[in-house]
């Protein structure tokens, strides 16, 4: 009986028929596409994007030159030199990315004691040369303090679990 | 005859020709990107609606990017076969079409009988079909044996017995349509299934249409019998070919498809006739190639559901399942069509030839 009734499923096709039904009612399904310049998926406030040199409120550059993102980097992709300055107090004098290198693991913003290097959520930046990929001190600071609103309610959202 | 008259009958028959040929490759132009949008839906996707209004420019793009692409020719390719090769399935692909009735007309009153709409209404053009349609393996295998890759040339072999098993299981369905019709004229057949969808061979002949649809999509290399092409081999027969004359193998494979649709919508779906007698109103052309697009999209769908062939599967689903299953049919056909009292049910959808 089983045997007959396979014989009759396979000869009417009855699974190749299945099969074409749930695709026939794939077709009339709401589209899930999101087409991506005009609308975005929404971002996590820990998404790892471009990076930012921070500043505090008063103006005054957050990092230390403790080069603990430098040391923790595993793509080797920060160069950190620093100096006294006048004022007894120890700054960068150079705070590079390669961005080529990097991998955005995060590990710098997480090793930062000062919040100073963060990832922001700008994914945007490809270009057609790898020398517009070599991030600078300025150019980072410059993304800080475009960014600060963001990277600050970002860190704000996120405080509780870290 | 003048000269006069042969260059009128050959501007006639250059204007015929056009007139069909260039609506197909522009159809086969927009199956293409048809086929994209109906896979990205049926994949939840939008598919392609960048490129002018809803992606309507997309097949142009294509087309245009293909065109501006060098040809490469492999240096230990046989350059005259390959450069021969995508043109030799081409030809077969359009020439085909030419006997393919696209309905009747009257021009408008002008004539006083309806004329078909063929450029040649062979009265054997059911074996014109399949003889020329079999003809573009021919390009297929030289287009492998030429590359001089073991890709291209496993694809070539695979497309070649493809070709032939199918060709069987499909020449004896059509047999089967013959024993109907009495005639192997393309318009006699579809003057036989005239008024309504309970005269089209598809009720009679249900077993073969499914047969012949199947056959078909073998016969085209669509999936899921698509074997000869598939990522495993690097796409197969057309691994070396690039810009242009790959695009020449996409406008052959396309045109099978569409001659494939538009055969099963004459052989068994009653060509230009409404399936209802109250919708005559309508012209029959427009029945023609509404049944012929719903034929491609099913093809289509296909694509989106069914996954790929097996190699020995694809040869026993050809030998051991249609063939013996066509020769049953045969049987069946011809005894009931011999047999008194059966013969008069049969003889409902052999009008002129049974009584």
């Amino acid at each position: 009986m089983s045997l007959l009734k396979r014989a009759v499923r396979t000869w009417l096709l009855v699974e190749l028929f299945r099969g074409l039904m749930l695709t026939g009612k794939y077709f009339f399904k709401k589209k899930i596409t999101i087409e991506y310049p005009e609308e975005r998926t929404p971002l996590s406030p820990r998404f790892r994007g471009l990076h930012a040199l921070r500043r505090y409120e008063n103006g005054e550059e957050r990092c230390i030159a403790c080069k603990l993102c430098e040391v923790v980097c595993p793509a080797l992709a920060i160069i950190i030199e620093s100096e006294e300055r006048d004022d007894n107090t120890r700054r960068t004098t150079r705070y590079d990315i390669d961005m080529t290198k990097c991998i955005y693991c995060g590990l710098c913003q997480e090793a930062c004691p000062v919040d100073a290097i963060v990832e922001t959520q700008e994914f945007e930046y490809a270009s057609e040369t790898r020398e517009a990929l070599y991030y600078t001190k300025d150019m980072l600071l410059d993304m800080g303090d475009r960014y600060e609103e963001q990277i600050a309610a970002n860190i704000a959202a996120d405080a509780k679990y870290r | 005859m003048s000269w006069l008259d042969v260059s009128i009958t050959a501007g006639i028959w250059a204007l015929e020709i056009l007139a069909i040929a260039v609506p197909v490759a522009l159809s086969v132009a927009y199956i293409t990107y048809v086929e994209r949008r109906v896979i990205g839906f049926m994949q939840v996707r939008k598919g392609c609606n960048r490129v002018g209004w809803a992606g309507l420019l997309q097949p142009i793009a294509d087309g245009l990017k293909l065109f501006l692409k060098e040809t490469i020719i492999p240096t230990t390719a046989n350059k005259l076969l390959f450069v021969a090769a995508p043109v030799m399935a081409l030809v077969p692909a359009l020439v085909a079409f030419a006997v393919v009735p696209f309905g009747e007309t009257t021009l408008f009153g002008v004539w006083e009988t309806a004329h078909v709409m063929a450029i040649a209404d062979l009265n054997i053009g059911v074996l014109y079909v399949m003889a020329i349609s079999s003809l573009s393996i021919y390009g297929v295998l030289m287009a492998g044996w030429a590359s001089n890759s073991k890709y291209t040339f496993i694809g070539a072999m695979r497309a070649t017995c493809q070709m032939v098993s199918y060709e069987i299981a499909m020449g004896f369905a059509i047999v089967t349509v013959l024993m109907m019709s009495g005639s192997m004229n393309l318009s006699a057949i579809v003057h036989a299934q005239q008024g309504g969808f309970w005269h089209w061979y598809l009720i009679p002949l249900f077993p073969m249409f499914m047969v012949y649809f199947i056959s078909g999509c073998a016969e085209v290399a669509r999936t899921p019998f698509d074997l000869i092409e598939t990522e495993e081999l690097v796409s197969g027969y057309f691994t070396e070919y690039s810009g242009m004359w790959f695009a020449t193998f996409s406008l052959a494979e396309y045109g099978a498809m569409i001659l494939i649709s538009l055969l099963t919508s004459i052989l068994f779906l009653g060509g230009w006739y409404a399936p209802l007698p109250v919708l005559d109103f309508i012209p029959g052309t427009v029945w023609l190639l509404a049944k012929t697009s719903f034929l491609i999209f099913v093809f289509i769908w296909f694509r989106a559901t069914f996954p790929r062939y097996r190699y020995d599967q694809m040869m026993r689903l050809g030998w051991k399942v249609f063939l013996p299953l066509t020769l049953v049919w045969l049987a069946v056909i011809g005894l009931a069509i011999y047999t008194p009292g059966i013969s008069d049910i049969i003889n409902f959808w052999r009008p002129g030839v049974g009584a």
